[in-house]
């Protein structure tokens, strides 16, 4: 077994709004990233996908606050630590974190050069200027990137070029863990792919050790990261390596999910798109029983009122429901046969 | 099948140039195409390859720099403000940021309203105007109910474009020109919305031009696909045709860049 870079266990956060009251946005979640792999997280919007990412940097502000749970990165627990010390320890060197819409984090009056120069006298003040401009040049250009980008002011940048600055400059410090949460939602395809080769290529050259990528799109995941988990409302839903995860799902949530995949594929026009109908509930008061059961096409009548436990089969994988593999399988078949029986009928 | 009578829309030699000596850009670049009657079209390029700027002119929001756009055959006269709105009527958009589409001093029951009002129904009975609201929001799966004296920000994105297309519903446009609807919601009310347009293009028969850069979203809703690049048409044709086999290099480049889940996604060739 490879070193586990990221373990988590059990990790609860709520934001207390300005009434004051509690909305856990991550609840028990566990997850483990091993050296050299990297983790999707999938879902809706407003499953709390974000508010993980920003709760396993072990660093919270209001109105995120930390409630349970434990957050090791290669060994070392996070939890608990002084704020100011996992801020100087911790952020940027063991763990790095790419926000949604990264590329407007630069600083439109300075050079690149300068934000570059920031990161690193943050955390050792000795380091001159010389040195941190050679560094950074040649990152930089292992990464692909010209290095004149360093001498430029982020206007003069498209889009996709300031996504991957960003993204070359949170992984100077040669994080463990680099957090990528919608790193490409705002780019066209072709930088979107730039991106991603981007991505790859830094855990090729050895700048990260483990990533976690987050996103709605489902094909992007299947082509990037090793496993999925699917989230919906605060809860993981469905842990499976990536092809089982988009070929074979279990839960009836992410199937619905798999239902909304679009590629310029032959066949894609006899398939019709299956939406989940509903909104994912209010997380203030979340349902006592299973939180999608309102939504389930499956649901049982007793499915509101039990909260189901994660269950754990083989293969690593594991679902979130009442019903067991080979149930929840029986009843995808029998559906695919009624579906069928009456297309033939009509 | 393209006779006259059938010809929604169409334009000829279409050209918008910006600036002007060495700054000069060309964004859209001498376009000519023909739409008939309900049928889905999609324009497809990447940022910059002059879409929205195609799609302003064919709303009427900026003027060509030359050429003409004919509307059923006929030149269309937009010149006055009285005309503009004439021309509206016929056809409407969406836009791709639904948070910027409405206007934040006027609640939802207002925005419906006005669209009533437009189709020339200010003189209809309250309980009549509300029975139509009401049509509408259950068309998209929205409860009036709940929407009268909200404000649209208080809606989500994905409500928010699902209202504007309770908009289009009441004011039945010959053609609905759809700017990157679904750019920034999530993959799964992506699904719903393109089902809500598909229903209502069955329902009311109309013409819906889609512009985006996901090819697969094209695939997925159109008869004929439009390949954009640098402002020109460097393909077209039926969807099926253009999309499995390409033959020009750009559409081959668009299509191999995005992620796909039965084919092999090949990452060296950017």
């Amino acid at each position: 077994m490879n070193n586990v870079m990221l373990d988590v266990r059990e990790i609860t956060t709520k934001y207390i709004t300005r009434f004051k009251e509690d909305v856990y946005a991550v609840d028990h979640v566990s997850l483990k990233v091993e050296e050299g792999k990297s983790l999707g997280i999938a879902g809706e919007s407003g499953c709390g996908k974000s508010t993980l990412a920003l709760s396993l940097m072990g660093y919270y502000f209001a109105p995120l606050h930390y409630t349970s749970g434990e957050i090791i990165i290669d060994g070392r627990k996070i939890t608990g630590m002084d704020p100011d010390d996992i801020r100087k320890s911790i952020l940027g060197t063991e763990i790095a974190y790419i926000p949604q819409g990264a590329m407007n984090s630069l600083n439109p009056t300075q050079k690149v050069i300068h934000f570059v120069e920031d990161v690193f006298q943050a955390h050792d003040p000795y380091k001159t200027k010389k040195e941190i401009y050679e560094f950074a040049r040649e990152a930089f250009e292992t990464l692909g990137l010209p290095a004149e980008v360093l001498q430029k002011y982020p206007v003069e940048l498209s889009g996709g070029m300031k996504q991957r600055t960003v993204i070359a400059v949170s992984v100077l410090l040669f994080p463990k863990v680099l957090i990528a949460d919608e790193p490409s939602s705002a780019l066209d395809v072709t930088s979107q792919k730039m991106v991603i080769k981007m991505l790859k290529n830094l855990m090729e050259n050895g700048f990260i050790k483990s990533m976690i990528f987050i996103t709605h799109e489902l094909p992007l995941l299947f082509n990037v990261t090793d496993d999925i988990m699917v989230m919906y409302a605060g809860q993981i839903v469905e842990k499976a390596n990536a092809k089982e995860a988009v070929f074979d799902p279990l839960h009836p949530y992410s199937k619905g999910l798999m239902g909304s995949i679009i590629v310029p594929e032959s066949g894609l026009r006899e398939v019709k798109l299956a939406a989940i109908p509903g909104v994912p509930p209010n997380l203030k008061n979340p349902p006592c029983g299973c939180r999608f059961a309102e939504r389930c096409r499956y649901a049982l009548p007793e499915c509101p009122a039990i909260a189901p436990g994660i269950r754990e089969i083989e293969g690593s994988r594991a679902y979130r429901c009442i019903l067991s593999e080979k149930e929840l399988r029986e009843v995808y078949i029998k559906e695919t046969l009624i579906r069928e029986a009456c297309q033939n009928a009509g | 099948m393209l006779d006259e009578s059938n010809k929604c829309l169409s334009a000829v030699k279409l050209t918008k140039v910006f600036g002007m000596g060495r700054q000069k850009c060309v964004a859209v670049d001498h376009v000519d195409f023909d739409l008939c009657t309900s049928e889905v079209v999609s324009i497809v390029g990447e940022s910059g390859s002059g879409k929205t700027t195609l799609a302003k002119m064919l709303l009427g929001l900026i003027n060509p720099t030359e050429g003409e756009v004919y509307f059923q055959g006929k030149k269309r006269d937009i010149r006055t403000q009285r005309k503009k709105r004439e021309y509206w009527k016929n056809i409407q958009a969406i836009f791709q940021d639904p948070y910027c589409s409405y206007n934040i001093f006027n609640k939802i029951d207002t925005v419906l309203l006005d669209c009533i009002y437009m189709r020339g129904g200010r003189t209809l009975p309250w309980a009549k105007k509300v029975e139509l609201m009401a049509e509408a929001c259950s068309f998209v799966n929205l409860k009036f109910e709940e929407l009268t004296n909200k404000y649209p920000f208080e809606l989500s994105g994905g409500q928010m474009q699902r209202l504007m297309i309770a908009r289009i519903f009441l004011l039945k446009p010959k053609i609905l020109l759809a700017d990157e609807p679904t750019s920034m919601i999530d993959a799964c009310s992506r699904a719903t919305i393109l089902d809500m347009l598909m229903r209502l293009r069955k329902e009311t028969g109309m013409t819906i031009i889609f512009i985006t850069h996901d090819i697969g979203l094209a695939y997925y809703v159109s008869d004929t696909v439009y390949i954009m690049e640098r402002g020109k048409f460097v393909e077209y044709g039926c969807a099926d045709d253009v999309i499995l086999n390409p033959r020009h290099a750009y559409t081959r480049r668009l299509i191999n860049d995005v992620p796909k889940i039965h084919e092999a996604w090949d990452l060296s060739t950017v």
